[in-house]
């Protein structure tokens, strides 16, 4: 048996854009065990909520997260809304959707990007951030801010998208779709991509399963599960099938978020088609009162939002499960036995968002 | 051709040009409706503080005698929520961002005595 050293990775490194550290065990360049540290960059965010009031919280929520900002608004708006039991009207629940749905397409541009630099692919970044950057002018068009929408609020939505102006969003989204799929496709059949990344960092089904994993990483190994199924705002309604692949490997996890990516784009021109005229938001008098459980689909997987009231401005407590943090433990399953030179691109693929995890 | 992929892409590039602009050589046009800076029309503001109460940050003082409204520029979230309360609609989201600086400053209006 060789001899077993231990190699920091993080809390500083190229491949990770937020600090996170994992001791690697290693037998010459071989993985036996990764030890994770977090909390690097923890805020005490959870806390905070005994000090804004729950309308004024909308605002920390959305900041819990740099890129999926939007979707933890609203599933932070979506737990208050089912406690105070306010009917959200059609049209913010279409508008939620889309805006949900672009903030998936950026957030996926900004992994394939990251994804792609992790091995060496410095086009590919350049190119997905370029894309990546004209979903972000999209998003500045419509909700004024670029990564924080601040568009959610409790009863609806703060504005509107025009008919016109939504369909001169779809017009040039028809072109990006085209732009996104070509540089997915080209990712996917690069023979040096394939050998990169095929086999390597293999989750099966049972251990996707009794490990928690959530999001790309569990519908990679061939689990269909997906909470926009469960049909919050107004999936029911545009039709929605998870995108599931069968093999559990880095490769399988850029394919459900390529194929991710497009079904985003398809479900953004349905709302734009069934959306109607209709009011944005209600009035929200009282306080909310007892405790619920959120849950919403990120571009990361799956988060859940716990509050519980008191029936006073102040909420009692507030809890978040981002899904980051349930892919750790199958992050670290997938790190043994791996090369060295591959933790990167392992890391990679769960898609990391450290601020989230820490919140 | 599996490795040589992207190349169309990257052939494609040389011919249109950077996408990036020369900022700050090239202004940069701000779409409307950006969350920009929050501008106030001080001769119509009655000083009631509901933006003050409202603010999450609190980066806005309003102060009743004398007649003074201060913005705290590095707490200011640019949220719209002030803008939304106002019962005087004279404050406005300018879409320009207030300029970048190393330290705290605070931007205050008084009405002119007439």
């Amino acid at each position: 048996m060789s001899e077993r050293t231990i190699i920091p990775f993080g809390p500083q490194h190229p491949v990770l854009p937020e600090p996170i550290h994992l001791d690697l065990v290693v037998e010459d360049e071989k993985v036996v065990e990764a030890i994770p540290s977090i909390g690097f960059i923890h805020r005490g965010l959870e806390r905070l909520v005994e000090k804004k009031d729950f309308i004024d919280f909308v605002y920390v929520a959305e900041r819990i997260c740099g890129i999926c900002s939007f979707i933890h608004g609203l599933t932070y708006c979506m737990s208050i809304e089912e406690l105070m039991k306010i009917d959200v009207p059609e049209r913010a629940h279409y508008l939620r959707t889309i805006w949900s749905e672009l903030s998936r397409i950026h957030s996926h541009l900004l992994w394939l990007g990251l994804t792609a630099d992790s091995f060496g692919f410095e086009s590919m970044f350049m190119q997905s951030w370029r894309l990546r950057e004209y979903i972000l002018d999209i998003i500045e068009e419509t909700t004024g801010g670029r990564v924080i929408f601040g568009s959610a609020k409790i009863g609806g939505v703060r504005r509107d998208i025009s008919p016109e102006k939504m369909a001169e969003i779809i017009k040039k989204l028809r072109g990006y779709q085209k732009d996104v799929r070509a540089l997915f496709e080209e990712l996917l059949k690069d023979e040096t991509v394939k050998h990169r990344m095929k086999g390597v960092g293999l989750l099966s089904k049972e251990e996707a399963k009794s490990l928690g994993a959530v999001g790309p990483m569990l519908r990679a190994s061939g689990v269909a599960q997906d909470i926009r199924m469960m049909g919050y705002a107004s999936y029911a309604k545009i039709g929605f099938e998870p995108v599931v692949e069968t093999g559990g490997d880095c490769f399988a996890r850029c394919q459900v978020r390529a194929r991710e990516t497009d079904a985003s784009f398809d479900m953004i021109y349905r709302c734009a088609e069934q959306m109607k005229e209709g009011s944005l938001d209600v009035k929200v008098t009282g306080f909310p009162n007892g405790e619920f459980f959120a849950r919403s689909e990120q571009p990361r997987g799956e988060v859940i939002y716990y509050a519980k009231a008191n029936g006073t401005k102040f909420l009692e407590r507030m809890r978040v499960r981002t899904p980051t943090f349930a892919n750790i433990p199958p992050l670290l399953s997938t790190l043994r036995g791996c090369q060295l030179a591959d933790v990167p691109v392992i890391i990679l693929t769960i898609d990391p968002c450290i601020s989230c995890a820490e919140r | 051709m599996g490795f040589l992929g992207i190349s169309k892409t990257v052939l494609k590039n040389f011919v249109t040009g950077p996408v990036t602009e020369r900022y700050p050589f090239v202004p940069k046009n701000y779409p409307a409706g950006a969350r920009g800076k929050v501008d106030i029309d001080i001769a119509k503001c009655i000083f009631c503080g509901i933006c003050q109460r409202k603010c999450p940050t609190a980066a806005i003082v309003v102060t009743k005698e004398p007649k003074v409204w201060e913005i705290d520029r590095l707490r200011c979230i640019s949220c719209n929520y002030c803008v939304e309360v106002c019962p005087k609609k004279c404050l406005a989201l300018n879409t320009k961002y207030s300029p970048c600086s190393a330290e705290r400053y605070k931007d205050s209006f008084a009405p002119e005595k007439a």
